[in-house]
């Protein structure tokens, strides 16, 4: 079976859970022998070096890359505003010129290129991916990795964008979401049947956490509890419920140190939140980190916690668990529906996650319990999983599309 | 001649509420929930009232009288029976009418419900007797027969039982224990000298009780003449037949639906018509039959579970961490001879506190999650430990706390 898949952003490119995710799912399909052809945007490209390095021994995947200036992450404010002011053709290249030109490119791969199905990761791609399917007749599955209400958390949806998610779903025959969370908000929100969108949770692969540098020690030593939140600071992902519900736990415990590590529109926001709240002294901003850096935060918290207003998966729990430090969720999340051994709570009910992050940092037993348990759960959490179910979608809507030996690829 | 030895257990804990960090030294009520979860003690109390203990009970009553042999017995926790004087007056007076008929025969447990013998003998005896004066107060009966929170048993157990004067105790009749012995004959615990032992037999117990309504069993439906065959097969090769099982198992976990209280409206008349069939009590098998061998149960064993052991409240970090706090505090807690403090201490001992914070999902996994009224083993944890920590702030902030470290100092 041949995959042609339109993403945006690779690892060691990304910024953030997207190309996460592509990596993970296409080392886990070409391993079960899928041959997939990952179509690029030039600008987040990733060295042909780089490939033919990680894949040199099976080849399964391919890269093409394309010349487009596109700009892979989002950011709620600053994703807005920058698609905003590119959308507006102040600049004359703009965004969506940009997804139609990617578009335009991708027809001709399609109609160069030979495989079964065609499988678009986020809204960028999916236009790219309906094209491929108009020049080709193959049948098309979207990947929802997170919709413009998660982005934007509801307020500023952008109509175009909305537009493009709604239209390419009802065109494309099969939808895969993250999360039964993304599933509901695709009925909802897009009107898509229920019968229509699979949900595939996204996995995690424990051979890319080996030997995570104990850089953090020091801090350890002077024997203060750590409490981690790793993400982007924008609106989606809940900073400003993190730092009241540190304010509560300081107020009840004084040796607990909040690590905020990340990047984003509301950082200094968040900043004159902690100071406005007198805690400045108690709250770390660490900036955005990536790979060890990030792992040596986790492994040396005693608790991470994502108080996501709306996430789809949320793969961060996930990579904390592994790293060492068991997590306390936000309900509205889809990785909470792979974790049971986990604390949860409501996003906004900052007493209950302040009361819940003192429980871990008073107990150590709750720690050892907590974190013993999600380590062995975790562990069935992987991409090899993910592409199984994957791999059962793709023949179940290549079969339906009525394709015959004759015209599959192999 | 084998005869039906009926009894159920009849316990609910004082679950406690969703107490959090903040409530510390503002506020010792632990177990007053009044929202719509199912950690709200008189809300639950009273819907099982409403579909086990009340139809239960008439039917048990109409047995009784349209047939003037039928036996059962029951073991109430104490905090049951103090749940039902200030909930449920009703129910209350619906066992003592069944008891009142003289065929009912009431057994001996602690009054919290709790596991005080793995961790403080002086304690586990001072339930008992607390247990033993409550059912003389309500029910006018002292019984002669014990059993420890959820069977939990061993040799020790056993001794200590029989040294307090019981002359029966009642154990499970798990595989590991009995080998190719049968649960269905009295047996003497290992080194004691006339305590006598009775044994539940789990399969047909666990027929009633756990696959009553399972489509997927082989013998469903359960029907009252198939049961009692099963129940004749025993004849000439044992003496008894133990059915023991939580009495919620009508009407609550086996819902009315399933047919259940049909069920057991037949299966007298049913076990009746084979002649060498009865029921009796288990003082009354006690009374009747020898033990048949000695039987040496040296690791604790219980009813929990595929493992029958201790792993249900015992088996975690938090676990252990919580058992052993809560009896850390027995030397303080007693010294301040605060009755509503001692009361709440003990009401935190009921073992029930430990089973929700079991993490064990797998086998056993479903029957831990449809009797945790928390989201999660670590909700139940965090509530109980900063309950917890009210009471020892309670504990330290009492008068009597500062006379005896005073008394202390100077000795």
């Amino acid at each position: 079976m041949r995959v042609l898949m339109f993403g945006w952003e690779f690892p060691p490119h990304n910024s953030g859970g997207l190309g996460t995710a592509c990596f993970g799912l296409t080392r886990a399909l070409s391993s079960r022998k899928i041959d997939v052809l990952f179509i690029l945007p030039k600008k987040v490209g990733v060295s042909a070096d780089f490939m033919s390095i990680l894949f040199a021994d099976t080849r399964k995947v391919k890269f093409l890359e394309i010349e487009t200036p596109l700009k892979p992450y989002v950011t709620s404010e600053g994703y807005i505003y920058e698609r905003d002011k590119i959308i507006s053709d102040i600049y004359g290249n703009t965004l969506m010129q940009e997804v139609r030109r990617y578009a335009l490119r991708a027809r001709d791969i399609a109609k160069k290129e030979h495989f079964d199905v065609i499988h678009a990761h986020d809204w960028l791609s999916f236009l790219a991916g309906v094209e491929a399917k108009k020049i080709s007749g193959k049948p098309l599955i979207l990947h929802m990795h997170a919709t413009e209400f998660d982005r934007t958390g509801g307020q500023g949806v952008n109509q175009d964008v909305y537009k493009i998610e709604r239209e390419s779903m009802q065109y494309a025959d099969g939808i895969i979401a993250v999360s039964n969370f993304t599933k509901q908000k695709i009925v909802e929100h897009y009107g898509i049947p229920e019968h229509k969108i699979e949900v595939v949770h996204n996995g995690i692969d424990e051979c890319d956490y080996a030997n995570i540098p104990d850089k953090l020690s020091d801090l350890k030593k002077a024997g203060q509890k750590i409490v981690l939140y790793a993400g982007r600071i924008t609106i989606q992902k809940g900073p400003e419920y993190f730092i009241r519900a540190a304010k509560r736990v300081l107020d009840v415990n004084p040796n607990v140190l909040f690590l905020v590590a990340g990047s984003g529109d509301m950082e200094r926001q968040m900043m004159l939140e902690a100071a406005s709240l007198g805690i400045s002294d108690h709250v770390v901003f660490v900036g955005f980190l990536r790979g060890d850096d990030l792992n040596a935060v986790y492994r040396a918290a005693d608790l991470f916690v994502m108080p996501s207003v709306s996430e789809p998966f949320g793969i961060t729990p996930l990579e904390s668990i592994i790293a060492g430090a068991p997590v306390l969720i936000s309900k509205q999340s889809g990785v909470s529906e792979v974790l049971t051994h986990a604390l949860k709570t409501d996003f906004w009910d900052t007493e209950d996650m302040a009361n819940k992050i003192l429980g871990v940092v008073s107990h150590r037993s709750l720690w050892q319990t907590l974190w013993g348990n999600s380590r062995e759960e975790v562990r069935k959490v992987t991409w090899d999983a993910a592409s199984r179910k994957c791999i059962d979608y793709y023949e179940k809507v290549i079969c339906e599309s009525g394709a015959t030996s004759e015209t599959r690829y192999i | 001649m084998a005869s039906i030895c009926f009894y159920f257990q009849v316990h609910q804990p004082f679950r406690v509420k969703d107490y959090r960090v903040f409530d510390i030294g503002k506020d010792s009520e632990y177990f007053n929930d009044d929202s719509d979860r199912s950690i709200n003690n008189k809300k639950i109390l009273n819907k099982v009232a409403g579909k086990c203990y009340l139809p239960a009970n008439a039917v048990m009553l109409e047995l009784l009288n349209k047939h003037p042999e039928f036996k059962i017995s029951f073991s109430f926790s104490g905090v049951f029976l103090d749940q039902l004087q200030e909930f449920n007056p009703e129910t209350l007076e619906s066992f003592k009418k069944l008891i009142d008929t003289g065929r009912v025969e009431v057994l001996e447990e602690t009054y919290y419900h709790s596991l005080s013998f793995l961790y403080s003998p002086e304690e586990f005896r001072r339930q008992v007797k607390m247990h033993r004066d409550k059912i003389e107060e309500l029910f006018g009966v002292t019984p002669t027969v014990f059993r420890n929170t959820e069977l939990i048993y061993n040799n020790a157990l056993a001794h200590e039982v029989e040294k307090m004067g019981y002359k029966g105790i009642i154990a499970e009749g798990a595989d590991h224990v009995l080998g190719w012995k049968s649960p269905n004959f009295l047996y003497r615990p290992q080194g004691a000298q006339n305590l006598k032992l009775l044994l539940k037999n789990y399969r047909l117990s666990d027929d009633i009780a756990f696959r009553f309504s399972s489509k997927e069993w082989a013998d469903f439906p359960l029907t009252a003449p198939k049961f009692a065959q099963w129940a004749s097969q025993v004849n000439g090769n044992g003496h008894v037949i133990n059915l023991f099982m939580d009495y919620e198992t009508f009407g609550e976990h086996q819902w009315e639906d399933t047919g259940i209280f049909n069920f057991l409206r037949h299966l007298p008349e049913e076990i009746y018509k084979h002649p060498d069939n009865d029921f009796i009590t288990p003082s009354e098998a006690i009374a009747r039959y020898e033990p048949v061998s000695e039987l040496d149960v040296h690791n604790y064993m219980s009813w929990a579970d595929v493992e029958r052991d201790l792993s249900a409240w015992l088996s975690n970090p938090m676990q252990h961490d919580a058992i052993q706090s809560i009896y850390k505090l027995e030397e303080d807690v007693l010294a301040t001879n605060d009755d509503k403090l001692i009361s709440d201490w003990r009401k935190l001992q009921t073992s029930d506190h430990f089973y929700y914070m079991c993490t064990k999902w797998f086998n056993d996994g479903d029957v831990h999650k449809y009797f945790n009224p928390y989201n999660t083993p670590y909700e139940a944890f965090i509530a109980y430990m900063n309950a917890l920590q009210d009471l020892r702030l309670r504990i330290v902030g009492h008068p009597m706390h500062a006379k005896k470290i005073k008394v202390k100092e100077l000795s």
